[in-house]
C-alpha cells in the first residue's frame, strides 16, 4: 500500500536566522535556532511536536531534549547530505501509519566555524580506512570528483561545460540576498580559479558554511489550518549504493540516483513535463549533470550541453538550483536541507528568485560521495 | 621507493588480513566466488554477487588500466602535491583506489585507459601498499 500523493504536507519551513559564518552558535544551537524558526513559521510550540528526525549518532535525543520535545517517533537516518530527503520520506510514512502526527526535521552544522562540530575521521580499520584513505583523499573535494574524468571521456563533456554549471548558479545567487556569493562570474573566471583537485577548481567546489534548517510535516487534512501555504508531498524515493567512491559500479551514473529519482516520479504520478522547478544537490559542479541524466530529464551525456544552452538558467525552461546552490548559496556540509527549503519556498511562491507559476518542484539530494540519494516531489496543490 | 611519513595507515581486520599479507609477500590477492565465479574487491568472506560463503583467494595478475582520477593540489600529511588519487580497473574486473608512481602527476601523462602494473610499496614492516605504475611491457605475472 502506498501513500496517496498529497496526503502529507510540509506546513513549517525555515532556515537558521543567519547562514554563512555563524560563530556565535554551536552545532546544537543551529539545530534549535532553525527549529524555533520553523515552529514560528507553522504557528506551533515544541509541545505540539511528537516526532523528531535529524542526522548523527545519538542526535535525535539531543535535539529533542534540547528543544523540550517528548517524541513518540524518531528517525536518526544519517546517510550524508540527503538525509533530510529520507527523513521527509520516512516521516510521511510514519504520519500515514499513525505513529505520530507532527514531525520536526532539523539540521544544524557548524561546517565553517567548527563549534561542537561532528568529527569525520576515516577509521583505519574501516574499508574506507584500509582501501581509500592510504592513497591520499582528504575530504570531499578529493573524493567526489574522482569519477568526473571518466564521465568527460565517455561523453565528450568539456571543461567549459562543467564551468558553466557554476556560472549559471551564480546568476541565480545574484538574485538572492542570503546567498554567500553573489557577484557574477564567467566561464573564464571559473577556469582560472585556483586548482583544488583536477579537473575541479575552487569555483566548481561547494562553499563551506555554518547554518541550519528545519521542516514540519503533518497530515494534509490538517494543513489548511496553518498560517503558511502547505507544500504537499506528492512522491518520494531513496536509495544507497556504496560509501567508497572507488567502488561505485558506474563512474558515469549514480545507481542511488537511478533508484531514488524514478521512484519519486512514479509515486507522485508525474512525468518530466510536469516539473516546473528542480533542485539537484550540487556539492560539486558535476552533480547537476549526473542528476539531470539519472533522473531522466535529458539523455546520457546530454546534460553538459543542456546547461550550456541555459535551459536551467534564469528564464530557461527548467529552472534549477534557484537559490544559487551549494556552489553559491550555502553548504554547511549537509546541503540537502537547504535544497528542500528552496523547493518549499518556490512552491509557496516566496523565493527570492521566484520562478513564475511553480506548481511542482523536484528536490534531489545526494549523500556521501554518490553513496546515498533521496528525491522529494512537492506540489503547490493537493491532487 | 620510500613513502613520506604521515600517510594514513590501514589496519587489517580478520576479513582483510589475507589481502595485506599478500601485498607484503608481493601478491595482489583478490577473492572469487566458487558459485558464480565473480571476482571481487574489497575483501569479505562471502560473495557480494550472490551471498555464497564458498569463496577462494587468488593472486591477481597485477595488470590494470587507469579508470579515473583527480590530481590534488593541496598539501596534506604524507603527500607532496600535486599528486593523483586514482582508481584503476584490474584485469580481473574489480576496481581499487591507488596512486600512480613513476609517472608525472599531470593530465598529459595520466591518460585514462593507459596500461598499468602493480608496484608494491612498503609503508613499514607490516603494511605494503599496492600502488601502480605505467606498464613496462613484461606482464607482472610472467616476471621471474
Ligand atoms: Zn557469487
Amino acid at each position: 500500500m502506498s501513500i496517496a500523493p498529497g496526503s502529507i504536507a510540509i506546513v513549517g519551513a525555515a532556515e537558521s536566522t543567519r547562514i554563512g559564518s555563524v560563530p556565535e552558535m554551536s552545532q546544537i544551537m543551529l539545530h534549535a535556532d532553525a527549529a524555533l524558526n520553523a515552529l514560528a513559521d507553522a504557528g506551533l510550540k515544541p509541545s505540539d511536536i511528537d516526532g523528531v528526525a535529524c542526522t548523527g549518532a545519538m542526535m535525535t535525543q539531543q535535539v529533542a531534549h534540547y528543544l523540550g520535545i517528548t517524541p513518540k517517533w524518531v528517525d536518526g537516518t544519517s546517510v550524508g547530505g540527503c538525509s533530510f530527503m529520507l527523513h521527509v520520506r520516512h516521516a510521511a510514512a510514519a504520519i500515514h501509519a499513525g505513529y505520530c502526527n507532527t514531525v520536526l526535521i532539523t539540521h544544524g552544522e557548524s561546517g565553517k566555524s567548527r563549534i561542537n562540530a561532528t568529527p569525520r575521521p576515516p577509521e583505519p580499520q574501516s574499508l574506507n580506512g584500509q582501501f581509500e584513505a592510504p592513497f591520499g583523499p582528504f575530504g570531499p573535494p578529493t573524493l567526489f570528483p574522482i569519477p568526473v574524468l571518466r564521465y568527460m571521456k565517455t561523453y565528450g563533456v568539456t571543461h567549459e561545460q562543467l564551468a558553466m554549471v557554476a556560472v549559471v548558479q551564480r546568476e541565480w545567487a545574484s538574485r538572492n540576498p542570503r546567498a554567500a556569493q553573489r557577484d557574477p562570474i564567467t566561464v573564464d573566471d571559473v577556469l582560472n580559479s585556483r586548482m583544488i583537485a583536477y579537473p575541479f577548481r575552487l569555483l566548481q567546489c561547494c562553499l563551506v558554511t555554518d547554518g541550519g534548517g528545519a521542516l514540519i510535516l503533518t497530515r494534509a487534512d490538517r494543513a489548511k489550518d496553518f498560517p503558511q501555504r502547505p507544500a504537499y508531498i506528492l512522491g518520494t524515493g531513496e536509495s544507497v549504493e556504496t560509501n567508497m567512491i572507488s567502488q561505485m559500479e558506474d563512474f558515469t551514473s549514480s545507481r542511488a540516483f537511478r533508484v531514488a529519482g524514478p521512484e519519486a516520479f512514479r509515486s507522485a504520478g508525474i512525468s518530466h513535463a510536469d516539473v516546473d522547478h528542480l533542485m539537484i544537490y550540487d556539492a560539486f559542479a558535476h552533480l547537476p549533470l549526473y542528476g539531470l541524466e539519472d533522473l531522466g530529464f535529458v539523455g546520457r551525456g546530454e546534460a553538459g550541453a543542456f546547461i550550456e544552452a541555459r535551459h536551467t538558467a534564469p528564464g530557461g525552461k527548467l529552472p534549477m538550483n534557484t537559490n544559487g546552490g551549494g556552489l553559491s548559496y550555502t553548504h554547511t556540509g549537509m546541503y540537502g536541507m537547504f535544497a528542500l527549503q528552496e523547493s518549499v519556498r518556490q512552491v509557496r511562491g516566496t523565493a527570492p528568485a521566484q520562478v513564475e507559476g511553480v506548481n511542482i518542484s523536484v528536490c534531489h539530494g545526494v549523500g556521501g560521495m554518490f553513496s546515498a540519494s533521496g528525491t522529494i516531489v512537492l506540489g503547490r496543490e493537493r491532487p | 621507493m620510500a613513502l613520506p611519513a604521515g600517510r594514513p595507515r590501514p589496519e587489517p581486520t580478520p576479513e582483510t588480513q589475507h589481502f595485506w599479507d599478500g601485498t607484503k609477500a608481493g601478491e595482489l590477492r583478490l577473492q572469487r566466488c566458487q558459485a558464480c565465479e565473480k571476482a571481487y574487491f574489497p575483501p569479505r568472506p562471502f560473495c557480494p554477487g550472490c551471498g555464497a560463503r564458498e569463496v577462494s583467494v587468488f593472486a591477481a595478475s597485477g595488470r590494470a588500466t587507469l579508470h579515473s582520477y583527480v590530481i590534488h593540489h593541496r598539501k596534506v600529511p604524507g603527500f607532496e602535491p600535486p599528486y593523483a588519487i586514482a582508481v584503476v580497473e584490474l584485469e580481473e574486473g574489480p576496481r581499487m583506489m591507488t596512486n600512480i608512481v613513476d609517472c608525472p602527476q599531470t593530465p598529459e601523462a595520466l591518460q585514462l585507459d593507459m596500461k598499468l602494473e602493480v608496484a608494491f610499496t612498503p609503508m613499514d614492516d607490516e603494511i605494503t601498499l599496492p600502488l601502480f605504475r605505467p606498464a613496462q611491457g613484461t606482464p607482472a605475472g610472467e616476471r621471474a
